[in-house]
């Protein structure tokens, strides 16, 4: 599967406005999940999503999500961290 | 009068070993059952770890007919239940038979049943599944070969709540000898769940550890996910000791609460009621209580919680107490938890040695207990409680108390 940075970004804000219930356009690259209302039972299915459009596997435990390998303090640093995990899982 | 509930019979079937001694000898020695899966591929799972009771192996213990007819969960539970029944020389008169029960914790059912079948339809384009597929799989399962098996006609139910399953099941089977609904039970828990799909949506939840068990440890990170049955003979105290039967210890009280909050996250309140349900339950007071074997599923949030809870509940008395985290030998084993969790309580008041917590390699300042890190401790002991907070926000806490012979 290929993506463009574009197409990531948008996917990715895709998904957290699906979870968050909010439209795709109050979602920014600098949101963060506490602007947003993301609880740990929200963030584990934004990651499921995640991993299901992009087809890779996400290192994320809810149990310390801040020694997790992906960065999840804002929607941008999500994004970066999927670009990475694509270019490790698929060869970029 | 307020009749007496005594412990007269236990078995045990974990990742620690077929038979209660070998248990008991894990637990002293600090002993983990937690190592790579090897009881089914773990190629396309991505925590590869888990508490499986190796030892244990159906196809020795029980014929191809019985097989059929009993997955996994089931023979475990006959198995401990054999042990626990034999050594209490648990043998009972026709008219006994009527007022003996049977109360089981067990959160999956014949979940490998279900695994394989699923499969064959799902994946292998099979068009039927074993004849039996439903016998095995009702989570029943397990209390109904039991009284068969034993030939008790009295009260007989399964109970499933999650984590706490177990607890629920020797609470109210206690309650149910105290109050003179019946006269004896086997009671305890089974559960056999460390299949892919199961171990699948258990990763779902991103609450596994890929490493290890470690509760209260600063490093810890994730539950690990075990398997196994725990079976208690329990019994008036008069009958105990008119048969003269050796008695393992009394059980003294039970709390059961609701969260009334969340479906994953622990609560604090809840799980503090619970504990205080049990004590006033058991008639006594928190300074009398010397041990706690914890819920300690080693996530971030259950150990911070359990160990705030603690503190409230036991005030200044909480520095004094020992607690233990034996889920880090031998794995989460959900619905069979309590039951486990109970053998390892009856063995330290027993025995006058708690059992550790392992793998605890860093304190962490939100829980600062006495968690008897890494090794066993001798210290005689009189009274114990046993903690089970289940998803759902349902918790249950078991008090014990060592046998004296008064």
């Amino acid at each position: 599967m290929k993506f463009t940075d574009e197409e990531i970004e948008r996917k990715v804000i895709d998904i957290v406005a699906e979870q968050t219930m909010v439209d795709n356009k109050t979602v920014t690259i600098s949101s963060t999940p506490e602007e947003l209302g993301i609880d740990s039972l929200g963030l584990v299915e934004i990651v499921f999503a995640i991993e299901e459009n992009f087809d890779v596997s996400v290192p994320f435990n809810a149990n310390d999500p801040s020694t997790s390998d992906f960065d999840i303090s804002s929607v941008g640093s999500v994004v970066a961290a999927v670009k990475k995990l694509i270019a490790e899982q698929h060869g970029g | 009068m307020t009749r007496r509930v005594v412990l007269t019979g236990l078995g045990v079937v974990s990742a620690l070993g077929v038979g209660a001694a070998r248990n008991f000898e894990a637990l002293r020695e600090g002993r983990c059952g937690i190592g790579p899966i090897q009881r089914i591929n773990s190629d396309k799972l991505s925590i590869k770890i888990a508490a499986e009771a190796l030892d244990f192996d159906g196809a020795e213990l029980f014929t191809r007919s019985e097989i059929a007819l009993r997955d996994r969960v089931t023979q475990m539970a006959i198995v401990a239940a054999r042990e626990a029944v034999q050594q209490s020389g648990y043998a009972l008169t026709d008219k006994e038979a009527l007022r003996a029960g049977v109360v089981i914790g067990c959160s999956m059912g014949g979940i490998h049943t279900m695994d394989d079948s699923f499969r064959e339809v799902y994946a292998n384009d099979k068009q039927r599944v074993h004849p039996f597929t439903v016998p095995r799989n009702m989570p029943n399962a397990p209390a109904s070969h039991l009284s068969m098996e034993f030939g008790l006609k009295g009260p007989a139910w399964t109970v499933t709540t999650a984590c706490a399953s177990s607890n629920h099941a020797l609470g109210q089977a206690f309650q149910m000898i105290r109050s003179g609904m019946a006269d004896t039970a086997l009671a305890g828990g089974a559960e056999s769940g460390l299949t892919f799909g199961v171990l699948k949506a258990w990763e779902g939840l991103r609450v596994m550890s890929r490493d290890g068990c470690r509760p209260f440890a600063k490093s810890r990170n994730g539950m690990v996910q075990g398997e196994g049955s725990a079976i208690f003979v329990l019994e008036t105290l008069e009958r105990a000791k008119a048969r003269g039967a050796t008695i393992l210890g009394e059980l003294i009280g039970f709390g059961m609460t609701a969260d009334a909050h969340d479906v994953v996250q622990p609560s604090q309140d809840g799980a503090e009621r619970a504990m205080a349900a049990a004590l006033i339950d058991a008639g006594v007071t928190a300074e009398d209580v010397d041990y706690i074997n914890a819920h300690g599923t080693a996530t971030a949030a259950n150990d911070k919680t359990e160990t705030a809870a603690i503190r409230n509940v036991f005030g200044a008395h909480a520095d004094k107490l020992a607690v233990s985290a034996t889920k880090s030998m031998h794995g989460h084993c959900i619905g069979a938890a309590g039951s486990i969790e109970l053998m390892a309580t009856i063995y330290a008041l027993g025995q006058g040695v708690v059992p550790p917590t392992i793998n605890y390699d860093e304190p962490d300042p939100d829980c600062d207990l006495d968690y008897t890190p890494n090794e066993a401790r001798e210290r005689p002991m009189s009274v114990a409680i046993s903690n089970s907070f289940a998803f759902g926000g349902l918790n249950a806490v078991l008090a014990a108390r060592k046998w004296t012979g008064a």
